[in-house]
């Protein structure tokens, strides 16, 4: 048994997903075809984003709350910028362009405000990105109204409708981010300080971390990745409707990360992991749904899933 | 006797309650029928339901916790209670407290049993009632029974038996204004307040709301000074979780249906209130009346958007609202940040 523990801990969440393949291979009707991957890969695509961000917020010991009204203030500003409705922008190039690099780099300016908030007057992370989680989504509708902005530009939306090698481009944009990330967070010494930060913030201060900085960077990455999920969100749905886009994204960020095995209180951190965790919970969905149960049972599971892979988490550290 | 004017004319809660006033006067004066009965009524109505969630959330906090599940409780209990309302007043409060209740011992259970932090517990439990009050309510509101009294409990006025009727006509003059307020007290808004001083009571004047300071103040201490740590913390989760069925009872019976999609963003206003109102949340230090005037606060400002726009001078769309409570909240936290700092030193 006690052979079995380090395994487990390690690639429990690996087993899990794959005793899911299996299960549903065996029992879901039209499992193994292209489009079920493309369906499930395409839904979990801005919650693996949106994820990699939380996983370093997360490894600092913090929580960002604000990351769905981040992608609803970067949904909302981008058809702004490449539509010309703000200012009008000549070619269609440069339009898009900074219509996608402004609303990302807003977002991520607003994660900087969340970390500037925490570390200047040292409020608890859970309160300081309330105050973005409450407002934020608030900005993006008095920006548009409340209107939804429908747009047809073939050349934007690529980012999450072309295809390149017959996978969707969404799906690349978060692989790689997700291999950066993952680089990071082993091979270089930010990432070593992230974790240091998360382990001990007195003991990695007096060892010369420079915390405060750490922090407003991890939030700022945060808001950054909220940025590229919200510009994906409204690519896939040709509209940009600042009430809905990602609604109800912090829960799910958080979940992905818990039962990919990141430690909650900081410390110990997998982007793997959160990437591994946000298949686990849009498979469990996916089967339960095309299997006949109805979704608010499926709301349940996801509930009992994430108290059970926090559980075991912690019942293998002691 | 300086000192402690001193103190108290300092503190987070007369702050509050002095801007509370402030803007009230300034609305009544800048908005006809701010101040009329009616307006009072049912700004009244609809504040309670906030405030009973921020009472519990209230306690929840003082013990250094959190709980992000009362919003969609609430909404579950609402449709509980207006499932069983057809038979009956008690019916249906029963239900909707007793869903609540149940709520309150589940996130009570997996924070003080499996151990696990109270946001990722409560968040499950938010998830977990939000899929039941879907699944009970077969994804639509659910009317409530008019047949019986049990309207009466967000629609209702306590003395509308004794209540004159001169008391509404023009020449009632203030006296006659305000006894036909007292007499029309909002039920739903007597419930609040009622509960704000049992509240109150058990928070000064008994040994459980001592611990729950303690438990706030230094959770370890208090384990080896030997105060039941888990018992407290395991009671503030089920006070919480009433606190929020009585609310999602109020929101049945006012609004003629439970609700299983309300109470989105519930949790928000009532951790704004419960900061706005003084409370610490680190835990340790907490203000029962101040979360009132905190709840009321955040009422006022939103019916005051609501005359503005009907001013038509400037026109503030409704989403202007959350940009407001946000930046309130902003304000708040840092002047609490900073005020708690000479505290420490």
């Amino acid at each position: 048994m006690t052979a079995l523990k380090p395994i487990v801990t390690r690639y429990g969440a690996l087993v899990a997903l794959t005793l899911l393949i299996l299960f549903n291979l065996a029992v879901t009707p039209n499992f193994a075809t292209m489009q079920t991957l493309s369906v499930n890969l395409t839904q979990v695509c801005t919650i693996v984003i949106v994820g990699v961000g939380m996983t370093l917020v997360i490894a600092t010991g913090g929580i960002d709350l604000s990351v769905g009204a981040l992608m609803a203030i970067a949904g909302a500003l981008s058809p702004m910028i490449f539509m010309g409705t703000l200012v009008p922008i000549a070619p269609l190039w440069l339009a898009i362009t900074l219509g996608i690099i402004l609303p990302i780099l807003a977002a991520g300016a607003f994660g900087v405000f969340n970390g500037w908030l925490i570390t200047r007057f040292s409020i608890q992370p859970i309160v300081a990105t309330l105050v973005l989680f409450i407002a934020g989504r608030g900005l993006a509708q008095v920006s548009t109204n409340g209107n939804l902005q429908v747009f047809k530009v073939p050349e934007f939306q690529a980012i999450a409708l072309g295809r390149v090698l017959g996978v969707p481009f969404q799906v690349w944009i978060m692989l790689g981010m997700v291999l950066v990330a993952a680089f990071v967070l082993k091979r270089t010494v930010f990432g070593k300080q992230v974790l240091a930060v998360g382990g001990n913030e007195r003991a990695a201060r007096l060892a010369g971390v420079p915390v405060t900085r750490i922090k407003l960077i991890v939030y700022g990455i945060c808001g950054l990745c909220s940025g590229v999920a919200g510009l994906i969100v409204i690519a896939m749905n040709s509209a940009a409707d600042a009430n809905l886009i990602g609604q109800g994204m912090e829960l799910d960020a958080i979940a992905a990360v818990a039962v990919g095995g990141t430690l909650l209180n900081g410390g110990r951190a997998t982007i793997i992991g959160t990437l591994l965790g946000a298949l686990i919970i849009q498979l469990v969905r996916y089967t339960l749904l095309a299997n006949g149960v109805p979704d608010p049972v499926a709301l349940i599971a996801k509930a009992g899933l994430i108290v059970l892979a926090v559980w075991l988490q912690q019942r293998e550290q002691t | 006797m300086a000192s402690r004017m001193r103190r108290m004319i300092l503190s987070p809660t007369f702050a509050v309650a002095l801007v509370l006033v402030l803007l009230t006067t300034f609305a009544t004066l800048r908005y006809d029928g701010f101040a009329s009965a009616y307006n009072i009524s049912s700004v009244l109505r609809y504040v309670s339901m906030f405030a009973l969630v921020a009472l519990g959330m209230c306690f929840v906090i003082m013990t250094g916790g959190i709980d992000l599940s009362v919003g969609t409780v609430a909404a579950a209990s609402s449709v509980v209670s207006a499932i069983l309302s057809p038979y009956g007043l008690v019916a249906g409060l029963a239900g909707g407290l007793g869903f609540g209740l149940a709520a309150g011992l589940l996130n009570a259970v997996i924070i003080t049993r499996l151990k696990i932090l109270p946001f990722i517990a409560t968040l499950a439990t938010m998830l977990a009632a939000s899929g039941t009050a879907l699944l009970l309510a077969d994804n639509q509101t659910v009317s409530v029974s008019y047949d019986t009294a049990f309207t009466t409990l967000g629609q209702g006025d306590m003395f509308t038996a004794l209540r004159p009727e001169w008391v509404d006509s023009d020449e009632a003059g203030w006296f006659g204004k305000l006894l036909g307020f007292v007499l029309g007290f909002p039920i739903p808004a007597f419930i609040a307040l009622a509960s704000y001083v049992l509240g109150a009571i058990v928070l000064s004047h008994t040994a459980f709301g001592r611990h729950v300071l303690a438990v706030g103040g230094g959770e370890d201490a208090s384990r080896l000074m030997g105060l039941p740590v888990t018992r407290t913390i395991f009671c503030v989760y089920l006070i919480s979780g009433t606190c929020a069925g009585m609310a999602g009872v109020i929101l049945a019976a006012q609004f003629g249906a439970g609700q299983p999609i309300e109470g989105v963003g519930w949790e928000l206003f009532a951790i704004a209130s419960v900061v706005v109102g003084g409370t610490l949340l680190t835990g340790g230090k907490g203000s029962i009346w101040g979360t009132l005037a905190g709840a009321m606060l955040l009422g006022v400002i939103f019916t005051i958007l609501n005359f503005e726009n009907g001013m038509g001078w400037i026109s503030l769309s409704a989403y202007w609202q959350s940009v407001v409570r946000g930046t309130f909240l902003f304000i708040v936290v840092v002047l609490q940040s900073r005020l708690a700092k000479p505290a420490q030193g």
